[in-house]
């Protein structure tokens, strides 16, 4: 950032900012003079041709299913092949087979492996923290559970990486391939699960199967993406020098670019683990065995001590996982060590090896090792506190929260769906297209009017409507926590150690442990919605805001600190401005994420959308209908993807 | 795949040996299976009432006749798609579904209607029993629109909101509003959570509330909900939902069963066509899951072991 570059830029902004004014001003004047006229309203119960068209497909499929040649040899072998993978992996760690009523691994066992593993790919200190987190679980009485879970994970985990690691090898070396592959895997992120949960039965049937394929769904895209973002990263200086030394194609890929890339992959499995977890509670609605069961029978029960005891679970195996893969992919990047310290590490990973070998054939045979001892009093207690905790909440603080509804709600949602949902369609169309071409030029505004007119074609536009205002409140909520709290752990190393977990938490806890306690509080209400997303979405914008505010270069922090800044001019001055690319990513990622959690605010009275969908997946009438919702939500995604990017790229301030 | 260490080598090839070993382990085991009465594969909907048929149905046909029983966790939905797979042998609690019914029983004919779980549904609109105290004819829905500005919320705008829930469940209720020219706004909550919180909260808070549930349901033992009355059911008079003007109509709760498995000639299935109780039955097991927090294997044998003539009509 210099003074000479940011001059004509700083020009240039104020006469986009005078164009949004005029925009935003022109607005408000149609807004209000052609109120509630061509607002495209739908009712609930009505179907449109186009949601009947959908129906007619589903109706299809069930009745073709057996005698359709393609149906019955390729899916069955995919199915087979899956369900074979998955019951191999369940018979081993959580459930008995043949003659055996325990698993072929005890819990001895698998701890054992776990810990040797993460010994192995990372350190001494993730592997103590693998052991405490694998004990928890039984601790807690979820052991078999835990294990359930873990194998399904693993096996999906399993295929995401060998479908996305190539794929996105490929994707990084062909640009073409991959500008193919963006909208499929824009669709596979943000089209809700629950719209293909039961198309997905229809197919592979209920089992491991149906439950491993919509994982993969969600899964594949981060390692996908990742991959090829690392694979065109590696520098071209390294890819010449290759090339100077003659290799082929093939030896340059395998000798330079993946190797170099490796890091990154590391981070992108990562990803997919994590988002291969956050399925566990949606496979549970189809017979996927675990800790998702758990989680939503107590929902049913309103149970929320026992609920989040086995959301707890699932972020403790998060947690696991993330540590030990995220210190492998620092560990790829150390030195290479010296020949002695390789022999001392030689004959302890030996000397672990054995005992994990001793440990997993223990299991394998004595009843202590095998199954988890104690009827989990732990998770008992801790599930009595939780459920007493939530009831004491509401007892005492309904009256303020409820306020806080009323405040928001009156406040900023109701006029700002006024704005949205009952102005008519076109004068919104076209501010969204003007919108678009201000801010990222034609191409921006091309697709965002292709979104529009997709969304009209879905006959949901006045419900898109009103999904827009909730997500604009959600995000609005979302951005500030990420800069404030992104500023302050970004700033104090401790703050960081102490936040990051309960951020962790924040992404994985499935949302069905804490809507009954939001209800309770906030009523059944769009603000409930709202909040369950920005419990969802604001652990990555903060993440991210922190990022950028580490990311400051040192010498500039020198400099505001050599000026006699106090703190708080340091943040305005200098960090907020230098960070304000990752403060726009950390926007632009607030708002996908967001999108992400319509479904559930669908549960707890957000309407719109989410409530389509969730409508379409219990009443076989509205499936159309809710799949046309789930349109409606990737369109809407895909247009404010692309419009809070061109936000980030087009800034002015942008470093190097 | 980046992982070069030796250990990890070996520990994948033991790893593969050991599916092999599992697979074969796994056939031996499915052939042994209880010979007399096979699988029965009963789907479990997802709501506590249904889990106590589950229970009952589960614990008898394990322990009085040696089946192999498979319970699947899935909705209602994905339930009735079991039957044309193979998947799903039974669904023990029905609500109405039409649509589902003519596709899969008519249509496909894949599945049969096998009669009456005995247990009958009732849908309708309800308050909490503080609101009946205190305003005593709000049990008359002709009384809703005096009322209708206490149970105004940042949702409904300046009408009353009418809570539904799941929509897993058939709702008349924006037509009903708009038909009976009711000053109120339905609000689609999305799930029965939802709603059970907000009468909870309702009774605690002495909070207006109205919304849709029905019976038979755990909860009512914990808060016994007051029934508000709509001009009574007749026959028919639910046939244009755009113009209804009625109560909904009682519910004969049903069990469907797939064709294959009724000719199997399994003792399951006689069991299952048999199998009837009264709602208090029901509603005793579901308080033993939902509110003592037992098993769904104990708080079935607790039920069985105090009415044993019952069961026996059953496997008679």
């Amino acid at each position: 950032m210099t003074l000479t570059t940011s001059a004509p830029s700083e020009v240039k902004k104020s006469s986009k900012n005078k164009y949004i004014a005029a925009l935003v001003a022109g607005f408000l004047v149609c807004a209000t003079f052609l109120h509630g006229r061509a607002t495209l309203f739908l009712d609930p119960s009505t179907n449109t041709s186009f949601h009947s068209w959908l129906n007619s497909i589903s109706d299809w499929i069930t009745f073709h299913r057996t005698s359709n040649p393609f149906l019955q040899i390729v899916v069955e072998g995919i199915r087979s092949f899956i369900n074979g993978l998955v019951t191999f992996t369940q018979n081993l760690i959580s459930q008995g087979s043949g003659n055996r009523s325990t698993p072929i691994i005890g819990w001895l066992g698998v701890v054992a492996i776990v810990v040797f593993v993460t010994f192995v790919i990372s350190n001494k200190k993730i592997a103590l923290l693998a052991a405490a987190g694998m004990t928890s679980l039984g601790l807690l009485g979820y052991w078999t559970e835990s294990m359930q879970t873990l194998a399904l994970t693993l096996g999906a985990v399993v295929l995401s990486l060998l479908i996305g690691i190539p794929v996105g090898v490929l994707a990084g070396i062909f640009p073409r391939f991959e500008k193919l592959l963006m909208p499929l895997l824009d669709f596979s992120q943000i089209m809700p699960t629950f719209v293909y949960l039961s198309p997905v039965t229809l197919f592979f049937l209920i089992g491991p199967a149906s439950a491993t394929i919509v994982t993969l769904i969600y899964a594949i895209p981060p390692v996908l993406r990742i991959t090829s973002i690392a694979l065109r990263e590696v520098s071209t200086a390294s890819v010449e020098a290759g090339i100077s030394m003659g290799s082929t194609k093939w030896q340059m890929l395998r000798k330079i670019q993946v190797p170099l890339a490796k890091r990154t992959i590391v981070v992108g499995i990562n990803q997919t683990i994590m988002a291969a977890l956050s399925m566990v509670t949606i496979a549970a609605l189809i017979n996927a065995p675990g800790l998702g069961q758990v989680v939503l029978s107590s929902l049913q029960q309103l149970d929320v001590g026992r609920s989040f005891v086995a959301g707890l679970g699932i972020v403790i195996l998060a947690i696991v996982l993330d540590r030990s893969t995220t210190a492998a992919a620092a560990k790829v990047e150390e030195k290479e060590p010296t020949e002695q310290s390789k022999r001392i590490r030689r004959i302890t990973v030996g000397i672990s090896a054995a005992i994990t070998a001793a440990a997993v054939a223990i299991s394998h045979s004595v009843t202590w090792a095998a199954t988890f001892p104690g009827t989990g009093v732990i998770g008992q207690h801790l599930s009595n506190g939780v459920s007493s905790a939530s009831a004491w909440l509401q007892d005492h603080f309904s009256n303020v929260t409820n306020a806080m509804t009323n405040i928001v709600s009156y406040l900023f949602i109701n006029p700002l769906q006024w704005l949205l949902a009952e102005t008519p369609w076109y004068i919104v169309g076209f501010a969204w297209i003007a919108l678009a071409a201000i801010i990222g030029g034609r191409r921006v505004a091309v697709i965002s009017a292709i979104c529009i007119a997709g969304i009209i074609g879905t006959g949901l536009w006045s419900d898109t409507m009103v999904t827009l205002a909730s997500t604009f409140v959600a995000a609005f909520i979302t951005v500030i926590l990420g800069i404030v709290m992104g500023v302050w752990i970004g700033r104090n190393k401790r703050a960081d150690s102490i936040i990051r977990p309960i951020l962790d938490a924040g992404q994985v806890l499935p949302a069905f442990v804490y809507l009954v306690p939001f209800l309770g509080l906030f009523n059944a209400s769009r603000f409930t919605a709202i909040l369950a997303a920005v419990v969802y979405a604001a652990p990555a914008a903060i993440k991210l805001a922190a990022d950028g505010i580490r990311g400051v270069p040192a010498g500039m922090i020198e400099a505001g600190i050599a000026a006699g800044s106090t703190p708080w001019q340091m943040i305005i001055k200098v960090q907020l401005p230098a960070a304000r690319r990752g403060i726009a990513l950390a926007t632009n990622q607030g708002l996908i994420y967001v999108l992400a959690m319509i479904v559930v605010g669908g549960l707890v009275g957000g309407g719109g959308l989410g409530y389509l969908v969730v409508d379409g997946f219990s009443q076989e009438t509205y499936f159309g209908k809710g799949l046309a919702a789930g349109l409606a939500i990737v369109l809407l995604g895909v247009m404010l993807d692309r419009i809070s990017q061109a936000v980030a790229k087009k800034n002015p301030l942008q470093q190097g | 795949m980046f992982i070069k260490h030796r250990a990890l080598k070996v520990a994948s090839s033991v790893f593969m040996a050991g599916a092999l070993v599992a697979a074969l382990s796994l056939n031996a085991g499915a052939a042994q299976a209880a010979a007399k009465c096979g699988t029965v594969n009963i789907a479990n909907n997802p709501w506590v009432g249904y889990n106590a048929d589950t229970a009952v149905v589960e614990y008898v046909a394990k322990h009085s006749l040696g089946c192999n029983v498979v319970v699947k966790d899935i909705t209602e939905q994905v339930s009735w798609q079991g039957f044309a797979s193979g998947e799903v042998d039974v669904i023990l609690e029905n609500w109405g579904h039409e649509d589902l019914a003519a596709k899969y029983i008519t249509k496909l004919k894949v599945a049969q209607d096998i009669g009456s779980a005995g247990n009958s549904g009732i849908i309708g609109w309800y308050v909490a029993p503080w609101m009946v105290k205190k305003y005593p004819d709000i049990t008359n829905y002709k009384n809703l629109n005096k009322y209708a500005k206490l149970f105004k919320t940042s949702e409904s705008g300046s009408k009353g909101a009418f809570l539904d829930g799941d929509p897993s469940y058939v709702t008349n209720d924006a037509a009903l509003v708009k038909n009976l020219k009711l000053n109120y706004k339905v609000i689609f909550t999305g799930s029965e959570a939802a709603l059970i919180t907000a009468f909870r909260g309702s009774e605690a808070k002495k909070k207006p509330v109205i919304g849709y549930f029905y019976e038979p349901h755990w909860f009512l033992s914990e808060l016994p909900l007051v029934h508000i009355k709509l001009p009574a059911y007749t026959t028919g008079c639910d046939a244009d939902p755009k113009t209804i003007t009625c109560d909904y109509p009682p519910y004969a709760l049903n069990k469907v069963a797939r064709t294959a498995f009724l000719k199997s000639g399994s003792p399951a299935a006689k069991l299952i066509k048999n199998f009837t109780w009264t709602n208090d039955d029901q509603n005793s097991v579901a308080r033993s899951i939902a509110v003592d927090k037992l098993t769904r294997d104990a708080a079935a044998k607790k039920w069985v072991d105090a009415h044993p003539d019952i069961v026996k009509k059953w496997l008679a």
